[in-house]
């Protein structure tokens, strides 16, 4: 497990443990989280699990691939800070992550 | 009026087979689909990208398996109503009376909802002014290009339908394309060339640059943008043009009374019907316990639906269960010569 904390647009935060190997989407989902509708499931095809990265964690995680840099070009005002949650594997690196969803996805 | 015995929403591989399903046990069927063109997800989200888990087709692409649903059930001559979203359900004694965005009827005596995710509609900008302009000087899509002839017109976005756009547009208007990081997710030649064009002063481009603010009465006049450090732009334009690609809504669905969870419609596993009678869910947009969001998986829910939907259009008749490689009947309709 690690801990992984969403903060939600309405202003709650949500420390939820997350088993490893889940992703940072999964995490959210399977728990109720709202606000990540990970339209397409997971497969990198929408831009609507996308998150703001704390920025201290920006570095600590793995890097984009490209067609997660082209997915955000769709996702609901991105930032230098937004990730797709789908593609953030939680492991013991990211016990700690904090991440804020957007007002919307879409 | 068009009568028919199922309508299928959606025009995705989950609700092509199921006219095949539907066709093969001798039940009519027309299929509406709110895209330009069959396919659905595969087509839109990524008909160049390889699928690997299609039994017994060990690679191909999303629109190679559209291709060869569509030739599979090209036996059934299906009628498509594309660029059409379903508005309005209604009772009418046994039967369900249909309405489309664009007023196109059907008689029916069953639905399957085989929608995806919702129905594909353009991402929009979030600056809220924006809604203002919408259908007068900022647009989605181009419907009538002659309007932006030797005007100022900003694009935004970084896919191939900005960069076509733009590149197009440079040849009779003054365009600036603006796109929020230097690279882009277009093919690599427009890119190139919109690169080519910003070299020669035949079109402006702002990376790292999103909008901020819009400005005008009833038309745009100009629009702010903001760059990545914070610094803003005012640039004078007449229209504005988002091409963010598109998302999916459920929409009208719903307001048809099914049971709703998380952007999905509950059904059972038995024929996937939900929990209205003669209304069937199939593919990604439904959900029971267990479910796959795969491409099989909707083939085999369209398979059991298919047969849900027979008692509705055939009630005095007994469906019995016959294989393709034996069934007269089935062949029949295959329309194969022996």
């Amino acid at each position: 497990m690690a801990k992984i904390t969403y903060h939600t647009h309405d202003n709650k935060t949500h420390k939820i443990d997350v088993q490893k190997g889940l992703t940072v989407m999964e995490g959210a989902i399977q728990n109720d989280i709202p606000g990540i509708d990970a339209d397409c499931g997971g497969g990198m095809a929408c831009a609507t699990c996308h998150v703001y990265v704390k920025e201290e964690w920006l570095d600590k995680l793995p890097a984009k691939e490209d067609g997660e840099e082209d997915m955000l070009d769709m996702a609901f005002e991105p930032k230098n800070n937004s990730r797709l949650s789908c593609q953030l594997i939680v492991s013991d690196e990211l016990d700690g992550l904090e991440v804020n969803i957007p007002s919307k996805q879409g | 009026m068009n009568k028919t015995d199922v309508l299928i929403i959606g025009a995705g591989p989950t609700g092509l087979f199921c006219a095949h399903q539907l066709g093969i046990i001798g039940l009519s069927c027309e299929i509406v689909d709110n895209l330009d063109k069959a396919g659905g997800q595969c087509i839109e989200l990524y008909p160049d990208k390889p699928i690997y888990d299609i039994p017994a087709v060990p690679e191909c692409t999303g629109e190679e398996l559209t291709n060869n649903l569509l030739k599979q059930i090209k036996p059934f001559n299906i009628k498509f109503h594309l660029n059409e979203r379903v508005e309005e359900l209604k009772k009418n004694q046994n039967r369900w009376h249909v309405k489309t965005s664009g007023g196109v009827e059907f008689d029916v005596a069953a639905i399957v909802i085989a929608g995806g995710v919702g129905s594909f509609e353009p991402r929009k900008f979030s600056v809220k002014e924006c809604e203002k302009f919408e259908g007068g000087s900022l647009f989605y899509s181009i419907k009538d290009k002659s309007i932006f002839k030797d005007k100022t017109i900003s694009i935004f976005g970084g896919g191939d339908s900005a960069l076509d756009w733009a590149i197009e547009l440079s040849n009779v208007s003054t365009v600036n394309l603006i796109h929020r990081r230097d690279g882009f997710s277009g093919v690599e030649s427009s890119v190139q060339k919109v690169k080519e064009l910003n070299d020669q002063g035949k079109l402006n481009l702002f990376t790292k640059y999103q909008m901020d603010s819009l400005s005008g009465d009833k038309q745009i006049e100009s629009v702010k943008i903001k760059h990545d450090e914070g610094e803003i732009k005012e640039i004078k334009s007449d229209y504005v043009l988002g091409f963010f690609g598109l998302i999916m809504q459920l929409g009208p669905i719903l307001d048809w009374g099914l049971n709703i969870n998380k952007k999905t419609v509950e059904v059972n596993t038995k024929n996937f019907e939900t929990n209205v009678s003669g209304i069937f869910a199939i593919g990604d947009i439904c959900s029971y316990p267990g479910k796959l969001k795969l491409i099989l998986s909707g083939f085999h829910e369209g398979a059991l639906a298919a047969r849900g939907c027979f008692k509705y259009a055939k009630p005095d008749e007994k469906l019995r269960f016959e294989f393709t490689t034996t069934s007269k009947a089935a062949q029949e309709r295959l329309g194969i010569k022996k």
